[in-house]
C-alpha cells in the first residue's frame, strides 16, 4: 500500500472539536503512574555520587567501606560500564556523561553510584566512597571559554569544519556556516548598519518530575526498563549499546511523563540502573532529586552572539550577518549548527551569512530545550531589527512584513520554502486589538517574530478493530501533552466512527515496531499520518469483509461515514453495514480486522509565530512584569484547538521566565549556585498575565489533514518581545538576558549617565 | 527506631509505620501507596506535593511523617465522592487545564484549600494563592480559568 499523505483539503467531523482527553481521568484523580510511581517487588533504591568540582582528575575511587556495609547490594563506578562500542565517539560521550571515566568535567558529573535496600542505606553508603581528585583550572563562560589561554577541557578537542584543520587543541569543537549572496555588497547598499552583541543565559527545561526509571535486569540477559522518557525507542538503543546487550532483549515500557521540553530526549542515569540492576540481581528504581536534576541535566546553551544587519530607508533589509557561540557542556552537540540555521529563517534575505562555534566549557552537557537554540539566536535578530526600524522611522511590524520570507523563498539554512505561515502571523498582529491597545505609566510594547523547523522522522503506528467495534490505536510516540487526544480524533476522523470508540495507547518497545523519540514537535505530525494510513489501510480491509458479506466484487464498494455501502443499479439497495457489524462477523470472514503502518515522516511543514507583549518596568527597582500577552501562531491544522492553545501558552510562559528570571549561577569556583526552584525561580502563577492566543491554519502541503508541529514555537519569539517591549518601557536596549532586575537597574542607570 | 503513626487519611483510618526523619511525603507515597502525591523538588517550592492537614495546606515534603500522628489528611485520591468527581476535577479536564499532570494533584489541593476559605475569588487572589505550585507546561492561563468555572459551580452548589 502506497503512502499518498499528500493534502486533499476535506471538510472534518473529528478534528477541530475539543473532546476531553483520554488520560485525564487518571491523572486528576492520582491514578496516573509516573517515572517515581512505578514499584516492582524486591527493589533497591540507587542514588548517584556526583563531583563537587568542575574540572578535575579522578586519581582513585575506593568504594571497600560503601561495598561492607549492611544492606548495600551494589556499588558501581565507569569500571562496572566499559566502553562497549569503540570508536563510536557519540556513544563515548553520553557514556562518559552518565558515568565519569579519567576526569570530571562539571559540577555534578557522576562518579559513582550505589544501589541498597532503602535510601537511608544508600545515602550512608554514598558518604563512604572515597574519590581522591586532581583539581584542575575550569571554564564556565563561554566568550572566556574560546580564549587561547583557557582551560582546555579535551586535549583531543580539534576544531571541526575549519580548513586548513588547526594544529592546536581548543574548547571550539565544531564552526559551521550557512547562507548565500554576499553580505559585504548587501552592507554596502545598506543606509544603516547596526551591530551589536547579545548574550544570553543558560536556563533548564524545568520539566516538575524529577528524571526517574526503574531497572530489572535478569540473569539470561534479558532486561526490563520503567522510565519517563519522550522515547523510549531511543532509550532502548542507547541503554542496550551502552550495556552491550541485544536491542531486543532490552524492554522499555514509558511510564507518563512530567514533562520534558527536550531534556527527557538524552539518556542520563538509566543506563547507570541497569548495570546496577545487573550487578545486584535485583531490581532497582532510580530518582533524581531536584538539585541532580539542575547539575546533571538538562541545560540549554549560555550564548555570546554578534548581529550585523543592514537596511536601507525604506525598510528593505540588504543583509543579515550573525556570529554565534553557544556553550555545548563538555561534550560536542548541533547548538550553534541550530542557532546558526534559524537566526534568520523569517525573512527573505538576498545576502546572508551565519557561523556557529560550539564551546566546550565545565557545565552540564547541553541538551534539547523547546525549539533548541534557536530562541537566543531570534533575540538577538529580533532586536536589532526594532532597533533599525525605530533608526527609519517604520513600524516595526511593517518593516517584518516587508521582509518576511513566502513561498519561494530560499531560506537562510537552504531549502527553499512551500506555502508558510510568517506573513498570515504578521498581518494578523498588525489588525490585533492588542497592537493598538494603550499603554499605561512606565509600560511598553515589543513584538517578535520566531521559527522551527518541525520534524517527522521514523514512525509505526498499529490500530486494531475489536469485536465490537471499538478501537484502540497503539502508537510508539510519547505524548507530553494530549496527544492521545489529537491521535484518537484523526482515527475517528479517518474511520468515520465516534471519538468515544477510539483508545490511543502508548506502546511499550515491544508493542510497536521502532519509533523516533517525541522531539522536534513531530508527535501528532508523525503519528497522525501513520494513524491515518494505518486507518486507510483497515478500512480496505473492512470493504473486502463487506464484500464478503454481501457476496459482491469488492469494487463495488466504498466507505463513508463508519459505513461499508454497496454501490451501483445491482447492489445499491443494500443497507450499509456499519464498522461494528463487518468487525462482529469478523471471525466468518477471515479473522480479526487491523490496519498498520510504518513510514518516515517527511515534510514537517516549517512553523512561524509573532508575539506581542506589553510590560511594566518598575524605574526604581527594576522589577518588571509582563502585562499583556499574545501569541499568533500557525497550526497548519489544529487537530484538538485547545491542547494548541495550551503548547502557544506553554511555550510563551517559558519563555518570559528565560526572558525574565531564569539562568544557571556559577561561582568562581565552577560550582552552581542556585540548584534548586527556589533560586532558580520558573514564573509562577502570580508573574503572568492570561496568555491569548490566535491559531492561524496554514495546511502543511504534506500531510493528508495540513497538519504542522505545533510544540516547540512558541518558545522562540518571547525572549525578543519581551526584550523589545522593556527596551521601549525603560527607554535603553536590553542586551542581556534573563533582564532580572539587576541588569535593568544597571542599564537604565548606565543610560542616565 | 521506626514509629508506628495513626493517622485519617481521606476519612479512612490509616496507620503506617516510619522512621523518625523521614517525611511525609515519602511515608504517604511509599509506606500507605498514595502516589497521587508527587515530589517535583522535596524542598517546599513547587507545591506538587501538597495535601491538606487538619484542614491547612502544606507541602508534605516540609512535614515528618511522625507530626501526622491523630491527624487528618486529604489527598487527591479523597478528592473525588466515588465516580463522581469534584468539580475543580471536572473544570480541570473541561478547560484542559493540565498537560503532563504531574503537578496536577497539588493544583487540585491548593484550589480546594483555597475555595473553601474563599469561594468568590478574583483572578488576582487566584494567582496568589497557587503562586506555590510550579506547573511548567500550560502558562497558567487554563488552570486559573478551571478554578474561576469551579468556583462558580460550587457557588451554585
Amino acid at each position: 500500500m502506497s503512502n499518498n499523505t499528500k493534502f486533499t483539503g476535506q471538510s472534518f467531523k473529528s478534528v477541530g472539536t475539543r473532546p476531553l482527553r483520554p488520560d485525564g481521568l487518571d491523572k486528576v484523580t492520582g491514578r496516573a503512574r509516573y517515572g517515581a510511581d512505578i514499584q516492582l517487588p524486591g527493589q533497591l533504591t540507587a542514588l548517584i555520587l556526583r563531583s563537587p568540582h568542575a574540572h578535575a582528575t579522578i586519581k582513585s575511587i575506593d568504594t571497600s567501606k560503601a561495598e561492607k556495609l549492611k544492606g548495600v547490594k551494589a556499588v558501581l563506578t565507569s569500571a562496572d560500564l566499559p566502553d562497549k562500542n569503540k570508536g563510536d565517539q557519540d556513544l563515548f560521550d553520553i557514556l562518559d556523561n552518565c558515568m565519569a571515566r579519567k576526569k570530571v568535567l562539571y559540577d555534578g558529573h557522576s562518579v559513582a553510584a550505589v544501589a541498597a535496600i532503602d535510601a537511608v542505606t544508600a545515602r550512608a553508603a554514598l558518604k563512604l566512597i572515597k574519590v581522591e581528585y586532581a583539581i584542575l583550572p575550569h571554564v564556565t563562560d563561554v566568550d572566556e571559554a574560546v580564549k587561547p589561554k583557557a582551560p582546555l577541557l579535551n586535549r583531543k578537542c580539534i576544531t571541526q569544519g575549519v580548513e586548513p584543520t588547526p594544529k592546536k587543541a581548543s574548547n571550539v569543537a565544531k564552526r559551521t556556516e550557512f547562507g548565500h549572496g554576499n553580505t559585504e555588497t548587501g552592507f554596502a547598499e545598506a543606509d544603516f548598519v547596526k551591530e551589536r552583541n547579545f548574550k544570553t543565559e543558560q536556563t533548564h527545561q524545568g520539566y516538575i518530575e524529577p528524571h526517574a526509571c526503574v531497572a530489572s535486569y535478569s540473569p539470561d540477559g534479558t532486561a526490563e526498563l520503567w522510565v519517563c522518557t519522550q522515547g523510549h525507542f531511543v532509550f532502548r538503543q542507547q541503554c542496550a549499546a551502552l550495556l552491550g546487550m541485544d536491542v531486543s532483549k532490552l524492554r522499555v515500557t514509558p511510564t507518563e511523563i512530567g514533562g520534558g521540553f527536550g531534556g527527557k530526549t538524552h539518556v542520563w542515569a538509566e543506563p547507570v540502573a541497569l548495570a546496577l540492576s545487573r550487578k545486584a540481581n535485583r531490581p532497582v528504581k532510580l530518582v533524581m532529586s531536584r538539585e541532580e536534576v539542575f547539575r546533571a541535566s538538562g541545560p540549554t546553551s549560555a550564548t555570546s552572539i554578534d548581529i550585523k544587519i543592514g537596511i536601507t530607508k525604506d525598510g528593505t533589509i540588504t543583509a543579515g550577518d550573525a556570529t554565534l557561540r553557544y556553550s555545548n557542556g563538555p561534550y560536542v552537540g548541533p547548538w550553534a549548527m541550530l542557532g546558526a540555521m534559524t537566526a534568520f529563517a523569517c525573512y527573505d534575505l538576498k545576502n546572508v551569512r551565519t557561523v556557529g562555534y560550539e564551546v566546550l566549557v565545565n557545565r552540564p552537557k547541553t541538551t534539547a530545550y523547546r525549539a533548541p537554540s534557536a530562541p537566543m539566536a531570534a533575540f538577538a535578530v529580533e532586536s536589532v531589527i526594532d532597533e533599525l526600524a525605530a533608526e527609519i522611522g517604520m513600524d516595526p511590524v511593517e518593516v517584518r512584513i516587508k521582509n518576511a520570507a513566502k513561498e519561494g523563498s530560499q531560506s537562510s539554512y537552504g531549502p527553499v520554502y512551500g506555502p508558510i505561515g510568517i506573513g498570515p502571523t504578521l498581518e494578523a498582529a498588525q489588525k490585533h486589538p492588542h497592537m493598538s491597545a494603550k499603554l499605561g505609566k512606565n509600560q511598553g510594547r515589543g513584538m517578535a517574530c520566531g521559527f522551527w523547523f518541525n520534524f517527522g522522522g521514523q514512525t509505526c503506528t498499529d490500530l486494531n478493530i475489536a469485536p465490537d467495534g471499538t478501537v484502540t490505536l497503539t502508537v510508539g510516540t510519547i505524548d507530553v501533552g494530549g496527544a492521545r487526544a489529537s491521535l484518537s480524533l484523526i482515527a475517528a476522523e479517518e474511520l468515520g466512527i465516534s471519538y468515544e470508540d477510539v483508545k490511543a495507547v502508548v506502546g511499550d518497545t515491544t508493542s510497536v515496531g521502532y519509533n523516533d523519540m517525541t522531539d522536534g514537535s513531530r508527535g501528532t505530525f508523525s503519528s497522525s499520518m501513520a494513524t491515518i494510513i494505518a486507518a486507510r489501510n483497515a478500512i480496505s480491509i473492512l470493504k473486502e469483509r463487506a464484500a464478503t458479506m454481501w457476496e459482491i466484487p469488492v469494487d463495488k464498494v466504498i466507505w463513508e461515514e463508519g459505513h461499508a455501502k454497496a454501490t451501483g443499479k445491482k447492489h445499491g439497495n443494500l443497507a450499509p453495514l456499519s464498522l461494528a457489524e463487518i468487525a462482529a462477523e469478523a471471525p466468518n470472514t477471515g479473522g480479526p480486522i487491523a490496519g498498520h503502518n510504518e513510514l518516515v515522516a517527511d515534510g514537517a511543514g516549517v512553523s512561524f509565530a509573532t508575539h506581542i507583549c506589553d510590560v511594566e518596568v518598575d524605574r526604581e527597582t527594576g522589577r518588571t512584569k509582563v502585562v499583556r500577552y499574545t501569541v499568533i501562531q500557525d497550526a497548519g491544522k489544529a487537530v484538538h484547538p485547545t491542547y494548541v492553545e495550551g503548547q502557544y501558552q506553554g511555550g510563551a510562559a517559558q519563555g518570559i521566565g528565560w526572558a525574565l528570571n531564569e539562568e544557571y549561577i556559577y561561582g568562581d569556583d565552577g560550582r552552581l549556585q542556585n540548584p534548586g526552584f527556589l533560586d532558580y525561580r520558573i514564573p509562577v502563577c502570580s508573574d503572568l498575565p492570561m496568555i491569548d492566543t490566535q491559531i492561524l491554519e496554514i495546511p502543511n502541503p504534506n500531510h493528508p489533514y495540513g497538519v504542522r508541529g505545533v510544540g516547540e514555537t512558541s518558545i522562540v519569539p518571547p525572549l525578543a518581545a519581551v526584550a523589545n517591549a522593556v527596551s521601549n518601557a525603560a527607554g535603553v536596549r536590553m542586551t542581556h538576558v534573563p533582564m532580572s532586575a539587576p541588569r535593568i537597574l544597571k542599564a537604565i542607570d548606565s543610560a542616565q549617565d | 527506631m521506626a514509629q508506628l503513626v495513626s493517622t485519617k487519611i481521606n476519612n479512612d483510618p490509616i496507620q503506617f509505620v516510619c522512621e523518625p526523619q523521614e517525611p511525609l511525603l515519602d511515608a504517604l507515597r511509599d509506606r500507605v501507596g498514595l502516589t497521587g502525591v508527587k515530589e517535583g523538588c522535596g524542598t517546599g517550592d513547587c507545591g506538587a506535593c501538597s495535601i491538606i492537614l487538619d484542614g491547612t495546606l502544606v507541602c508534605s515534603c516540609l512535614v515528618l511523617g511522625v507530626e501526622a500522628e491523630g491527624r487528618a489528611i486529604e489527598t487527591v485520591e479523597g478528592m473525588a465522592d466515588g465516580a463522581t468527581l469534584h468539580p475543580l476535577q471536572t473544570k480541570f479536564l473541561e478547560h484542559a487545564a493540565l498537560q503532563c499532570g504531574i503537578c496536577t494533584p497539588g493544583f487540585l489541593i491548593a484550589a480546594k484549600a483555597l475555595l473553601k476559605n474563599n469561594p468568590a475569588p478574583t483572578e488576582e487572589e487566584i494567582r496568589y494563592a497557587l503562586a506555590g505550585n510550579l506547573c511548567r507546561c500550560t502558562g497558567y492561563d487554563k488552570i486559573v480559568r478551571a478554578v474561576q468555572d469551579a468556583a462558580k459551580v460550587m457557588r451554585k452548589g
